[in-house]
């Protein structure tokens, strides 16, 4: 019984966002506005949030990495947006050449920024800020200021469309997809523990283990029927998992994901180790312009069309979504699932609060304070421990 | 002038269970330089902490009588309010702010409608005056960092005149000053004694001390040994050597069963390095020295004789320019560009500043012992956690790490024990040759013996250490042989058998001497 509550001390950020959602449901229901766990919402929120989710990925490494963020962001998502529009919709480029182009035009991006930080050593902060503006005004040239709409179909449905892609089916082959996931899942965590059992390395103790099981195959079953139970899959969840899955494996069992934390968690001992510091500060930077750009096509996509006005303030999300999911201001600490989670608690938060119909303003407001005390908790739970 | 201005009676000073200061004392007549020698980590520092009130009233026994009174000060600024101004080694100075506010800096001459609002034209009036006095002509609206080191001490002391003092303390003020700006700051001292300033003056240079001092105490494992007369500045440093080093060495270093073979396994040849801002400054000067297999060898000097530099800028060149000359390995030339390198070449560099350069303080013991050498717990780059936590349980046993799993974070163990964690980190990383940079700075005598055997059974194993220590009996009690270096240079070389705190020290003194 310890042993779960230790668990649920250590995912409070979870269990918090749990306790939100929850408050979201009952006042939902209670004010007759429906509820936040329809088919149709849940599967609302995964697309609404799929932006933020990309991009607090790579915050989080620029986080990890150096404690630093890159204010660009949002603009890069328009300049890039702005370009897929130009390719796709004006000169009606192939979509697999458009969306090559835009990938890389984010590498350059981050390549460029990368450069100045990492080996000029300029401070982020403001490498980043004058991308800010010189990104945006670029987007707004690109755009003549205007906004071009629609995007081909061929394109939208690699972003929007779902699995199946007839509605008749739909719960049967979701809930056949969720159930192998599960068994996988099942499956690779005995796999691994009897695994460990055998080279005799530690392995948590037997109430733990069960007690992860059920709640990650509960949360997989649970979402699996609400999706099942709208259209299907969104093709966008499947790109989503497979950037978190990527990243995640890369920070916490690469070689060059421990080196990423050394460099944020003490530089100087970091190139002492032979970590070649100057590359993966730079790297990190490559690769919030490359995941900029995904963004920028999940963008255009769900709002089909490309606006020099897109990606406003994207860059806020995403540093929040990292600092609410536990990140590190001074680098070298963080998570990718507590980033995702962290955007995930904004997006409810939005989304909740827009099912009630409060106004944007307040919504605003209440984002600030959440972030804020959030991130007091954080300290003041780790001080007390010390 | 026979009055006494300080005398600080039986002063005891603990650190947990280790004793700085035991029963000190010390005698500072009115207009008088007092020199106060010692070896690194002798005590001085800490007995003018005492006195300054950074270690408060009741942090120390003993007593302070000042001018007559005994005095209890709980800070900093209860003994500048007395007139007790001390000047650290490293300037208080803010770099980008002028002479003139740094020297009316929290005692800011302010208008005489408010106390509040700084009045310009006298700040500026009375810094001239200030600046006049010290012998600095500056204008004080120039920014501290562009003016250089020694004009900066000048201002330093310009600051403590401003806060009228009775009694000015300057820790090692020539330590980074050229031999002009060293015999200007000498003889300010000696024209302020004629004007009836007293001063205490602490200092590795003894033909300073014996050219300004009226009277030396000399302070030796946090005792007072003595304090000799200089009224007639005749006292030779061999008499002072003497004093500060006159100690038997008890059993504190373990015995080592095994002997050094006769064959080199690093060989280091025409090393120089220049500073990285100040490219003409060489900081290792045409260095040459040579490891065996299974020796412990000694690299001895004083701070900033340019060790550190030596083994960071072989290390992967992670120190300085102009960096030139041969390292060879197991009788191979190898060329350690990147610190990847010299890893992969097996050298191995335990920083002295642990925290700093060191460790990963908000990480576990398991990472940082693993950071030098994650290829041995990955398969292609995928990193195999259990092998890893496997690795690092298994020295922390064998260097017996006092910690409740390698899980702990590292910021939480002691000195002691994160030193060992940094040792595991660089043996893991199996390395033949270590450089050992101050091994046991910071860290208790219980501790300090087991690195000492630590790194017997490394040379036991043939390996090779390079231990740079600034501790003399560390050197003296571990090592097989020692180099001696100063100023960038090897000044001496001898086995064991010849090697004394009296042949190092005097080795060190006399080349400082004919800069």
């Amino acid at each position: 019984m310890s042993s779960i509550i230790e668990i649920l001390k250590r995912n409070s950020l979870l269990l918090a966002l749990v306790a939100v959602m929850i408050f979201f449901e009952i006042t939902i229901r209670a004010t007759g506005h429906g509820s936040m766990f329809s088919p149709s919402n849940f599967t609302n929120i995964i697309s609404q949030n799929s932006y933020v989710i990309i991009l607090a990925v790579g915050m989080l490494f620029c986080i990890i990495g150096c404690g630093n963020v890159d204010l660009s962001v949002g603009s890069i998502v328009a300049l890039v947006g702005a370009i897929a529009g130009v390719m796709m919709v004006n000169w009606e480029t192939n979509v697999y050449l458009a969306i090559a182009t835009c990938l890389i035009v984010g590498i350059l991006i981050g390549a460029w920024q990368g450069f100045w930080i990492a080996y000029v050593r300029i401070p982020a902060f403001i490498v980043t800020l004058a991308g800010m503006m010189l990104f945006r005004g670029m987007a707004l040239l690109v755009l003549d200021g205007l906004t071009i709409s629609p995007f081909p179909p061929e394109y939208l449905r690699y972003f929007t469309s779902f699995i199946p892609k007839a509605r008749s089916g739909a719960f049967s082959l979701t809930m056949v997809v969720t159930i192998i996931l599960c068994a996988i899942y099942l499956g690779f965590s005995i796999y691994s523990r009897l695994n460990k059992i055998k080279k005799n390395y530690q392995v948590e103790d037997k109430t733990t283990f069960i007690f992860t099981l059920v709640v990650v195959i509960g949360a997989l079953l649970g979402s699996g029927f609400l999706l099942a139970s709208n259209k299907g899959i969104p093709v966008i969840l499947i790109l989503l998992t497979v950037i978190v899955l990527v990243y995640s494996f890369f920070a916490n069992r690469t070689v060059a994901g421990r080196r990423l934390y050394a460099l944020g968690g003490n530089e100087k001992a970091a190139k002492l180790s032979g970590v070649n510091t100057n590359f993966m500060l730079f790297f990190t930077y490559v690769n919030m312009g490359f995941l900029a750009a995904v963004a920028a096509l999940v963008c255009v996509a769900r709002f089909n069309s490309a606006a020099p006005t897109a990606g406003n303030g994207y860059e806020l999300d995403a540093i929040g979504a990292c600092f609410i999911g536990g990140a590190s201001a001074y680098g070298g600490v963080g998570t990718v699932a507590g980033a995702v989670i962290g955007a995930v608690f904004m997006g409810v938060l939005n989304n909740g609060m827009s099912i009630l119909g409060i106004d944007a303003n307040w919504q605003r407001t209440v984002k600030g304070l959440v972030l804020l005390f959030a991130v007091v908790i954080d300290v003041l739970s780790k001080k007390r421990v010390k | 002038m026979e009055k006494t201005l300080l005398e600080m009676r039986n002063i005891t000073k603990r650190f947990g269970k280790v004793t700085a200061l035991s029963n000190v004392n010390l005698k500072v007549r009115e207009g008088e330089v007092h020199a106060l020698v010692g070896e690194n980590g002798a005590g001085k520092s800490t007995l003018m902490n005492v006195l300054s009130g950074i270690y408060p009233y009741g942090s120390y026994e003993g007593d302070i009588i000042f001018d007559g009174n005994t005095c209890e000060f709980h800070g900093i600024r209860d003994s500048e309010e007395k007139g007790i101004v001390i000047i650290h080694q490293e300037l208080a100075l803010v770099p980008f702010l002028s002479i003139a506010e740094n020297l009316f800096l929290g005692n800011e001459r302010t208008a005489s409608w408010s106390g509040k609002v700084v009045d310009w034209p006298r700040t500026y009036k009375r810094a001239s005056e200030l600046l006049e006095l010290v012998g600095l002509h500056e204008d004080p609206r120039t920014l501290i960092k562009d003016i250089g080191v020694g004009k900066q001490q000048l201002v330093e002391i310009a600051k403590a005149i401003a806060k009228n003092v009775r009694l000015l303390i300057l820790d090692e003020p020539t330590a980074s000053l050229n031999e002009t700006d060293s015999q200007q700051l000498l003889d300010l001292l000696a024209d302020f004694r004629t004007k009836g300033m007293t001063s205490i003056i602490i200092s590795h240079k003894l033909n300073e001390i014996s050219y300004i001092a009226n009277n030396i105490t000399v302070i030796r494992d946090g005792s007072t040994i003595e304090t000799i007369s200089n009224e007639n500045h005749d006292v030779k440093e061999d008499r002072i050597i003497a004093g500060m080093v006159g100690r038997a060495l008890t059993d504190r270093f373990p015995k080592r069963e095994t002997k050094p073979s006769s064959e080199v396994l690093m060989e280091i040849k025409n090393w120089n390095v220049s500073h990285p801002l100040n490219h003409d400054r060489k900081v290792c000067d045409n260095v040459s020295l040579t490891i065996h297999k299974g020796e412990v060898v000694g690299l001895s000097g004083l701070m900033g004789a340019g060790r550190t530099e030596l083994a960071k800028s072989v290390f992967g060149r992670s120190y300085g320019v102009n960096i030139h000359g041969e390292v060879y390995l197991r009788g191979k030339k190898v060329e350690l560009n990147t610190v990847q390198k010299a890893i992969d070449e097996g050298l191995a560099y335990v920083t002295e500043d642990r925290k700093g350069d060191g460790l990963l303080l908000a990480q576990s013991i398991t990472i940082n012992t693993t950071l030098a050498n994650l290829e041995d717990v990955s398969n292609h780059s995928v990193l195999d956690k259990d092998k890893e936590a496997l690795v690092a349980d298994d020295y922390r046993q064998k260097l017996n790490t006092k910690t409740p799993s390698v899980r702990q974070l590292v910021g939480n163990l002691s000195g002691g024990n994160q030193q060992k964690v940094l040792l595991a980190k660089w043996m893991f990383a199996h390395p033949d040759v270590l450089i050992l940079d101050e091994p046991t700075r910071g860290i208790d005598v219980g501790a300090k013996y087991e690195i000492y055997c630590i790194i017997n059974d490394l040379v036991k194993e043939g390996k090779g250490v390079l231990m740079i220590s600034s501790e003399l009996p560390e050197i003296l009690g571990m090592c097989d042989r020692v180099y001696v270096m100063n100023e960038g240079k090897i000044v001496a070389q001898m086995p064991r058998s010849e090697a004394s705190q009296e042949s190092i020290m005097s080795a060190i003194l006399k080349t400082s001497d004919k800069k």
